[in-house]
C-alpha cells in the first residue's frame, strides 16, 4: 500500500503546497508514489486519518488552529512543516509586537466576529515537529528530496549552512563586497540556489536563520553599511522574523535606537 | 636560456583567435557585476582594458585605470579554481536492478580550456590542488580530465593590490612555472616567454620576435617594482609552530567574535578544497547520483561526526581553517596552503585579514 500523504494549511498563502502541484515533470510520479489522501488544494476527496505523512503549512492564528494542530499531530506518523509560516511564524508573526486589539478593529467592519489570537507562533511551539523545511515558498526540490527520504526510510536531511557557499557555486560577485550592498546571505540558511544575489540584489533570508551564524557580527557588518536601527530591525524582522536569533538581534536593534 | 619576444598589443586578439582556432574554450578576466572574473573571451576587446580595481579589507571596486591598460586589474573574485575542482558534479550514478544495483561512474568530457591572463599566484594555488588531486595512486579523474589539457598564458604582475601579500608567500609576482606563455605589459606591448614546448610552438604560430634588450630589462623592472612595493607581508618563520604552540590563544576567540562563519573565504581561496558528498535519489527510488559540492570548514555541517560535532565554535572553525592552511597544510602535502593572493581578506564581508591575526598571535607569544 502506498503511504498516505495529507497536506494541511494553517495561517499562510498557499504558495508551499503549491510546490507540490509545481513539481510538474515530477507530480505524476510523486503521485504513484504516495496516495495524497488528504490535500484539498490537489483534489475534493478529503479521507480521514491516520496519515503516514503530514505536510503542514501556515502558523497558528485562531484559537480553533490551536485545537486543530493537536488533532493532526494525533493522526499523523511524520509531521514534517513546509515553508516559513509553519517553521518560524511567517510574516504574520509581526502581530507579536503589535496590539491586535487595534488591528481587529481597524480592519474589519464587525470586529466581534473575528476570533483570533494575539500571536503567530510556528508549529513547532505547539506540537512535536519531525522535519522542518524552510522558505518563502520551499523549494520543490527540497520538497520532494525530503519526501522521497521518507519513503526509503532515511532520515531527510537538508543543507543548513549559510547562503555564500551556494552563491560562491554559482560563481558570483559578492553583492556586499562589489557593491555596498546589505545582504542576508551570510547568516542565512541554503536552499533558494543564491537567488536574489544572482540577479545582483541583498538577500531577504527567505529561508531562515543557517545553523551556523553570528548575529553580533552580523549587525556590525549592516551599521558599517550605514543600515541601523529601525531600518536594520526591519531586515530581519521580515517574514522570518519570530525565529530566535533573528528575533532577538531585531530586538536589540530596535530598542538601541 | 628561455628567449624573450616582444609582442606588439594587437598579438593578443592574434593569440585568441589561434587558441579557439585549436580547439580551446579561451577564458579571461572579463568585468562583471562589479567585479573582474573569469568568463569566456571571445575577441581581445571582452578583456577589461583601461580599468583597475581599487582593493581593502571587505571590499572591491572596479576603477578607472590608464588609456590601453589591458591587464590592470590584478585579481578578482574567482580563482582557477571552480575550472578544475568543480562547484558542483555528479561522480556516480547508482541504478537500482532486478538484483542489486549498478554504480556507473560519470566522467566529465569538457572542451580544453585556456586561461588567457593568469596571475603567478594562482598557478601556484594550482600547482598546490595538483597536489592534492594527483597525488601518487589517489588521483581525482574529474579533475585530471580538466587539468591535463589546459594551456596557460600568465601575466606578471606589474603592480599589486592592497590585498597581495605573494612576495611573503614566494608565489610571486613573477610566475615562474605552470605556464605555456607568459606575457609581461608595457605600454607599447608585451615582453613574452614560453614555459613548455606548447608555449614555443606558440611563439612560431603568432610570428614573434626577439624582444629588444631596453624592454626585456623595462619588464623585469616593472616586477621588481611590484614586488618592492608590496605593503602586506606575513612573517612565515617558523608558522607552524607558532600556530600549534598558541592554540589556546585568546586571539581566537577576539577573532570569532567578529567572524560570520559564513564561508567565504574558504570559497574563494584557490586552495581550499573542502567538499561533501551528497547522494541525490530520483523520486522513484530507482536511481541515485552521489554529487560532491564545495563545502567549507567554516560551515557547522562539516564537523558533525556520528553523534557529535567537534567544532561547534566559530573560534574552533576559524582556528582549524587557519592552522590547517598556514601549518598542517606544510605537514600533509609539503607547503603552505597559502600563496598571498589575499582573496580571503578582499572578499570576507567583514574583511577579516588573516596576515593580521597571525601578526596579532606572533606578538602576544613575544611577549610570553
Amino acid at each position: 500500500m502506498k503511504p498516505r500523504v495529507a497536506v494541511f494549511k494553517f495561517a499562510s498563502c498557499d504558495g508551499c503546497q503549491l510546490q507540490f502541484l509545481n513539481a510538474e515533470d515530477e507530480l505524476l510520479r510523486l503521485a504513484g508514489q504516495v496516495d495524497f489522501a488528504y490535500f484539498p488544494e490537489a483534489r475534493s476527496r478529503a479521507l480521514e486519518g491516520p496519515y503516514d505523512i503530514a505536510f503542514v503549512e501556515g502558523s497558528v492564528t485562531t484559537p480553533a488552529d490551536a485545537r486543530r494542530i493537536i488533532e493532526v499531530r494525533e493522526e499523523s506518523r511524520y509531521l514534517i512543516t513546509i515553508g516559513a509560516c509553519a517553521t518560524a511564524g511567517g510574516i504574520q508573526a509581526l502581530r507579536n509586537w503589535a496590539d491586535i486589539e487595534q488591528y481587529r478593529r481597524a480592519v474589519y467592519p464587525s470586529p466581534e466576529f473575528i476570533s483570533t489570537l494575539s500571536t503567530s507562533t510556528p508549529i513547532s511551539e505547539h506540537v512535536r515537529v519531525d522535519f522542518e523545511i524552510w522558505g518563502c515558498p520551499i523549494d520543490k526540490y527540497q520538497l520532494l528530496a525530503v519526501t522521497r527520504s521518507l519513503l526509503s526510510g532515511a532520515q531527510p536531511v537538508l543543507p543548513a549552512h549559510s547562503v555564500c557557499i551556494e552563491c560562491k557555486r554559482r560563481g558570483n560577485v559578492c553583492v556586499v563586497v562589489a557593491r555596498g550592498e546589505p545582504c542576508l546571505g551570510p547568516v542565512t540558511r541554503t536552499g533558494c540556489g543564491a537567488l536574489c544575489p544572482s540577479f545582483n540584489r541583498g538577500c531577504y533570508g527567505c529561508f531562515g536563520p543557517a545553523n551556523a551564524h553570528n548575529m553580533e557580527a552580523f549587525a556590525r557588518l549592516l551599521a558599517d553599511q550605514g543600515v541601523t536601527g529601525d531600518e536594520a530591525m526591519r531586515r530581519l524582522r521580515g517574514i522570518n522574523g519570530y525565529v530566535r536569533p533573528w528575533r532577538e538581534t531585531a530586538d536589540a536593534l530596535a530598542e538601541k535606537k | 636560456m628561455i628567449q624573450t619576444m616582444h609582442m606588439p598589443k594587437a598579438g593578443l586578439e592574434h593569440l585568441i583567435t589561434i587558441l579557439r582556432r585549436d580547439g580551446y574554450r579561451v577564458l579571461g578576466p572579463v568585468a562583471r557585476d562589479g567585479a573582474v572574473a573569469f568568463d569566456e573571451l571571445r575577441t581581445s576587446s571582452d578583456l577589461p582594458i583601461g580599468m583597475r580595481e581599487a582593493q581593502e579589507a571587505g571590499r572591491y571596486r572596479l576603477v578607472p585605470g590608464i588609456a590601453g591598460e589591458i591587464f590592470g586589474v590584478v585579481n578578482g573574485a574567482g580563482s582557477l579554481k571552480p575550472y578544475f575542482f568543480a562547484p558542483d558534479e555528479t561522480l556516480l550514478e547508482v541504478r537500482r536492478e532486478r538484483r542489486g544495483f549498478k554504480v556507473s561512474e560519470v566522467a566529465p568530457a569538457p572542451p580544453p580550456h585556456a586561461f588567457l591572463g593568469v596571475r603567478a599566484c594562482d598557478l601556484a594555488a594550482l600547482a598546490i590542488q595538483d597536489r592534492i588531486f594527483l597525488h601518487d595512486h589517489f588521483r581525482d579523474t574529474h579533475y585530471e580530465v580538466r587539468r591535463k589539457d589546459a594551456f596557460f598564458v600568465a601575466v606578471n604582475c606589474t603592480r599589486s593590490a592592497p590585498t597581495c601579500f605573494c612576495v611573503s608567500m614566494k608565489t610571486g609576482p613573477e610566475a615562474t612555472a605552470g605556464f605555456d606563455l607568459s606575457l609581461t605589459e608595457l605600454p607599447d606591448g608585451f615582453v613574452a616567454r614560453s614555459g613548455s614546448p606548447a608555449g614555443e610552438a606558440m611563439i612560431v604560430k603568432l610570428g614573434l620576435s626577439p624582444a629588444p634588450g631596453d624592454q626585456e630589462a623595462a619588464a623585469r623592472a616593472r616586477i621588481d617594482e611590484c614586488a618592492a612595493g608590496m605593503r602586506r607581508r606575513l612573517d612565515t618563520s617558523d608558522l607552524p609552530r607558532l600556530l600549534y604552540d598558541e592554540a589556546e590563544n585568546p586571539r581566537w576567540r577576539e577573532v570569532a567574535s567578529r567572524c560570520l562563519s559564513c564561508a567565504n573565504c574558504t570559497m574563494v581561496c584557490p586552495t581550499c578544497f573542502c567538499h561533501t558528498v551528497v547522494d541525490q535519489e530520483e523520486l522513484d527510488g530507482n536511481m541515485s547520483r552521489r554529487v560532491r559540492q564545495w563545502d567549507s570548514c567554516f560551515s557547522l555541517d562539516h564537523a558533525h561526526i556520528h553523534g557529535i560535532n567537534f567544532r561547534p565554535k566559530i573560534s574552533d572553525r576559524y582556528r582549524q581553517w587557519l592552522t590547517h592552511k598556514l601549518a598542517s597544510w606544510i605537514d600533509q602535502f609539503g607547503s603552505s596552503g597559502c600563496v598571498g593572493c589575499g582573496r580571503c581578506i578582499t572578499w570576507c564581508p567583514v574583511g577579516i585579514d588573516l596576515t593580521e591575526e597571525v601578526a596579532a598571535i606572533r606578538a602576544d607569544a613575544g611577549k610570553r
